[in-house]
């Protein structure tokens, strides 16, 4: 880790809760994180852990009955918890930017993209209509779109999917955030474009000096792209660590197991059978206890039912919330016949 | 060693009319361009290419679902012409990617899975039961299954049922359209342990459709890449991700993001633009994107160039 | 989990059923549903008391006499007679039994109407939706032709050809109130039909017919309903208001829109003549629409 750390965004132990028929949902159940700047983390996980919900949690978006609650919530050193609508609004348009799946609902089909460009910009950041354009020419120049003076004149649908998620990484960038919150952005992507829109994110992440947090579900990406990974299952960080530790030596079973499921070219044999986590994610409404990962795990015993879900950290900062030591989890067979 | 082949499609053209507005009239839209296409009895086939390659409307054209403007398509090498739908699908049928709109959200598991009997009346009632039964087995699913909807379902489970329906005829040829894509990863592989078993245990032969290169190279014998309605390259699996000759499939397979945090994201050099399939480029319909165009590309089309097997349709091989 | 048999097929994932049965969901929405709860009871109080008419009503609605003519209901104190609850009209026919009688009348418009018109416009909607093209552009210009026509004067002129009946009237309706059915059955049709199980069902080798009415129908039955909520109340009140201005049912049948005429010219001494079958109208009205309403929401709640 580098001494010097530019903190951008802290969150300890962020909670949500949703009231639901049969009782109180838990979805997200204590995640603890923080990005720098010039830091990429990644929040990996599969559909229904919680990691959607994290991001809207940071932004402010989340639906208005669910009940959010966090030990601290910092960004650029300032407690965002008590933040009103208006106060997160100001702070999404000019200090976070937002990235989402599908660039098409996040785009107005009625307004040219250079009108959307500009009232960003516009809106947050006291300045003229000129000054506007420019920073939105330079910006579409910057995330890879040529010609953008003519561009600037097009709708939405006359742009393809690729082009459009440029678009919006430009929209992102018009106020200079401090903070790019990517919500699987290239999932809705053909593997050509994911690869350029990837490539380009990095790009302007050290060009411009932000922190990013990224929310995905392919592994392959996590690997790529994250300084940091936060895996989470269940509404609750399962491991953590820097990307490398993490990707070499995976010490949660849930981990393991995702990797051994992805085939991967080069490394498994064509046709070989590929690893497989059974089971289904939890039930998370109501009182909950032990390790949730439980029903699904090759190593599970009694214990691991009323276990408290205290994660276990490593000299190099590679915490991993299970009661297995480092080494007790063989590199696995299981599940792979 | 000449192989059986299961099914064929031989120089198959489909051209679409797109309406440009009330008096632009309409352009014409080429989603398959000259295709020909051999799958053997007993292989596995993938189709790769991005969004918009014409890969699905040449699943449709195989499916019997899509008339194909020219060309012609052969069922163990007999022509399809004065062959019936349901002919067609007794031999062929697919596996689609979402399940949740694979599935009529009105039926239950049971009626779903026995329509394809119920409709080509094999059996009668008390046969149908035990064959939804013995294809739940199958599938990996219980029998309990059968009262259910597929609302109460989840993911994987549906896929599954999805996979019982198209194989409760025993079709020779299962035309996979992105199985797995919708999935969660810890399910995906599930689904492809299945297929493959599937297949050993039933000697199926599948194409498999993806984007997913890793899944492709993990399922497929062969592999046929396509690119604006053409097959620009097609070779053994094995050959083509050591070898690949386009410069389009290259530039696929260094997209292709394995989870090692040793490397970083690969620069792809397509560059931006993407060409409208209602106005495709002149010459070679990659050249614009291509990082090794040279003059010809922009102005003649390639001819396939083949050897020993392995096809690619570019000018720095067609000399 | 059995030893290493599952992991063959990775059978585990199939263990657990974790979704009630959409009958299950749907009972748990519907008794969660106000408005559905009373809009269901209120018209289903109607739909009994217009069935079993002749349990209820305490005398023939037919029957006049001249010599009880105008009673007043049990709430005045004078002239009150305890076998006319709800007073007699001008002809000294009983009130109450003429309500209840008028109540079978309207139940029996809206059904037979939206009967006809259900039939027709979901017929075309849902092949226009179905096959699109050329097939859609003809059922679209029929639709637009039928918008043209205004159904109340189309239905006094009907009228004034074929002579005012209870036939006429549900026939007219009937064939000029199919509009909506039509819109709607084409807009979802065209939804339904880019979903996989019906290219599933394609490639099964079923026939077109099969698909349209054994896999799509089923899916646009729940829309199909609460058109049909919504025409129905449309039907009923045309009825009354035709009636009302004589175009429709004619005397001595006793049809709301009809006793609201009858009573028309007793509105300052009588106002109750006005103000039951007004109220019966209203309150049929609104149990359907509220009907309708919650039915919406219970059933097109999106599922996944």
């Amino acid at each position: 880790m580098s001494e010097k750390k530019d903190v951008v965004l802290e969150v300890d132990n962020l909670r949500i809760d949703i009231p639901v028929s049969a009782g109180l949902l838990h979805p997200v159940r204590g995640i603890s994180f923080d990005v720098s700047r010039g830091e990429t983390l990644c929040i990996v996980g599969e559909s229904g852990c919680g990691k959607s919900l994290t991001s809207l949690a940071i932004m402010g978006l989340l639906p208005k009955n669910a009940d959010r609650q966090a030990d601290r919530l910092n960004f650029l050193g300032k407690d965002i918890r008590d933040f009103d609508e208006r106060q997160m609004a100001k702070l999404r348009g000019v200090k976070m930017g937002m990235i989402f799946q599908e660039p098409m609902t996040s785009l107005n089909p009625s307004y040219t993209i250079g009108n959307q460009l500009e009232e960003v910009y516009l809106r947050h950041m006291s300045s003229n209509r000129l000054e506007a354009r420019e920073r939105a020419i330079f910006l579409l120049d910057k995330v890879g779109i040529s010609s953008a003076g003519s561009r600037l004149g097009q709708y939405p649908h006359q742009l393809s999917g690729g082009l459009r998620q440029r678009v919006m990484i430009a929209m992102a960038l018009m106020c200079g955030p401090d903070l790019i919150i990517a919500d699987e952005p290239t999932t809705a992507l053909d593997v050509t474009i994911q690869a350029q829109i990837l490539h380009l994110l990095a790009e302007l992440q050290s060009d411009f000096d932000m922190a990013m947090v990224l929310i995905t579900h392919d592994l392959g990406i996590v690997a790529r792209v994250a300084d940091k990974v936060q895996v989470m299952y269940a509404g609750r960080t399962v491991e953590e660590g820097n990307c490398e530790a993490v990707f070499d030596k995976p010490l949660h079973p849930y981990t393991s197991g995702l990797l051994r499921c992805i085939p991967v070219p080069g490394k498994t044999q064509p046709g070989e059978k590929l690893g497989t986590v059974p089971g289904v994610v939890p039930n998370l409404v109501g009182d909950l206890n032990g390790c949730m990962f439980r029903n699904r795990c090759e190593f599970a015993t009694d214990e691991c039912k009323e276990l408290a879900e205290t994660p276990t950290v490593l000299e190099n900062g590679h915490a991993y919330t299970c009661r297995l030591k480092p080494d007790e989890m063989e590199p696995s067979t299981g599940g792979r016949l | 060693m000449k192989q059986e082949n299961a099914l064929e499609a031989v120089n198959v053209s489909c051209v679409f009319r797109i309406n440009q507005g009330l008096l632009k009239g309409s352009k014409p839209l080429v989603a398959v361009n000259g295709v020909s296409l051999q799958i053997q009895k007993g292989k596995v086939v993938g189709l790769v290419g991005e969004s918009g390659c014409g890969k699905s409307t040449l699943a449709n054209i195989l499916l019997g679902l899509q008339r194909p403007t020219s060309g012609d398509v052969l069922y163990s090498g007999k022509t399809a012409t004065g062959f019936s739908n349901r002919h067609i699908a007794r031999r062929i049928q697919p596996i689609f990617q979402d399940p949740y709109s694979s599935l009529n959200v009105t039926k239950t598991v049971k009626s779903i899975i026995s329509l394809p009997l119920r409709i080509h009346k094999i059996g009668d009632a008390a046969s149908w039961d035990s064959k939804v039964n013995e294809m739940l087995d199958l599938v990996g699913l219980p029998k309990r299954v059968a009262e259910s909807y597929p609302s109460q379902l989840s993911g994987g489970q549906r896929q599954r049922v999805a996979i019982a329906r198209a194989l409760i005829m025993r079709p020779e040829v299962v035309i996979c359209d992105e199985p797995t894509s919708a999935l969660d990863v810890s399910v995906q592989s599930q689904i492809l342990n299945l297929l493959q078993d599937l297949r050993l245990e039933l000697g199926l032969t599948y194409l498999m459709i993806s984007h997913n290169l890793a899944v492709v190279e993990h399922m497929a014998d062969r592999v046929a890449v396509m690119y604006l309605g053409r097959i620009v390259e097609e070779a053994e699996s094995a050959v083509l991700f050591k070898e690949p000759k386009h410069p389009y499939t290259r530039a696929l397979l260094s997209s292709v993001l394995t989870p090692d945090p040793r490397l970083g994201v690969p620069d792809t050099q397509l560059g931006t633009i993407f060409p409208n399939p209602i106005d495709p480029p002149t010459g070679c319909s990659f050249h614009p994107r291509c990082a090794s165009r040279i003059d010809i590309c922009s102005q003649k089309m390639p001819a396939p160039h083949l050897e020993k097997q392995h096809m690619a349709e570019c000018h720095l091989f067609s000399k | 989990m059995k030893n290493s048999s599952p992991f063959l097929r990775g059978r585990q994932t199939a263990e657990e059923i974790l979704e009630p049965r959409p009958m299950a969901k749907l009972r748990r929405r519907v008794f969660k549903n106000h408005s559905f709860l009373i809009g269901a009871v209120i018209l289903i109080s109607i739909i009994l008391i217009a069935l079993l008419a002749p349990l209820f009503s305490p005398h023939d609605p037919y029957d006049q006499d001249l010599a009880r003519r105008l009673m007043n209901p049990f709430w005045h104190d004078k002239k009150t007679n305890d076998l006319y609850l709800l007073g007699t009209d001008k002809v000294g026919r009983d009130y109450l039994s003429r309500l209840i009688y008028g109540a079978q009348i309207s139940l029996l418009i809206g059904f037979l109407t939206i009967l006809i018109s259900g039939t027709i416009g979901t017929a075309l909607g849902v092949v226009a939706g179905y096959f699109g093209g050329r097939v859609d552009m003809v059922v679209n210009f029929i639709i637009n032709t039928r918008l043209a026509m205004p159904v109340f004067l189309v239905a006094m002129a009907a009228v004034v050809a074929f002579g005012a009946s209870l036939h006429v009237v549900i026939m007219v309706l009937g064939l000029f109130l199919w509009d909506r059915f039509a819109v709607v059955m084409r807009s979802i049709t065209m939804q339904a039909r880019d979903l996989d199980y019906v290219k599933a069902a394609r490639a099964i080798g079923c026939s077109t017919p099969y698909i349209i009415i054994r896999e799509i129908f089923p899916n646009v039955l729940s829309s199909l309903t609460v058109v049909a909520t919504v025409e129905m109340a449309n039907a009923i009140l045309l009825e009354a208001a035709l009636s009302f201005l004589g175009f429709g049912v004619q005397a001595p049948t006793p049809s709301w829109g009809l006793m609201l005429n009858e009573g028309r010219e007793y509105m300052f001494f009588s106002p109750w003549l006005l103000a039951l079958p007004g109220t019966g109208l209203f309150l049929l009205v609104l149990a359907i629409n509220l009907f309708g309403d919650g039915l919406r929401d219970v059933t097109l709640e999106r599922e996944r």
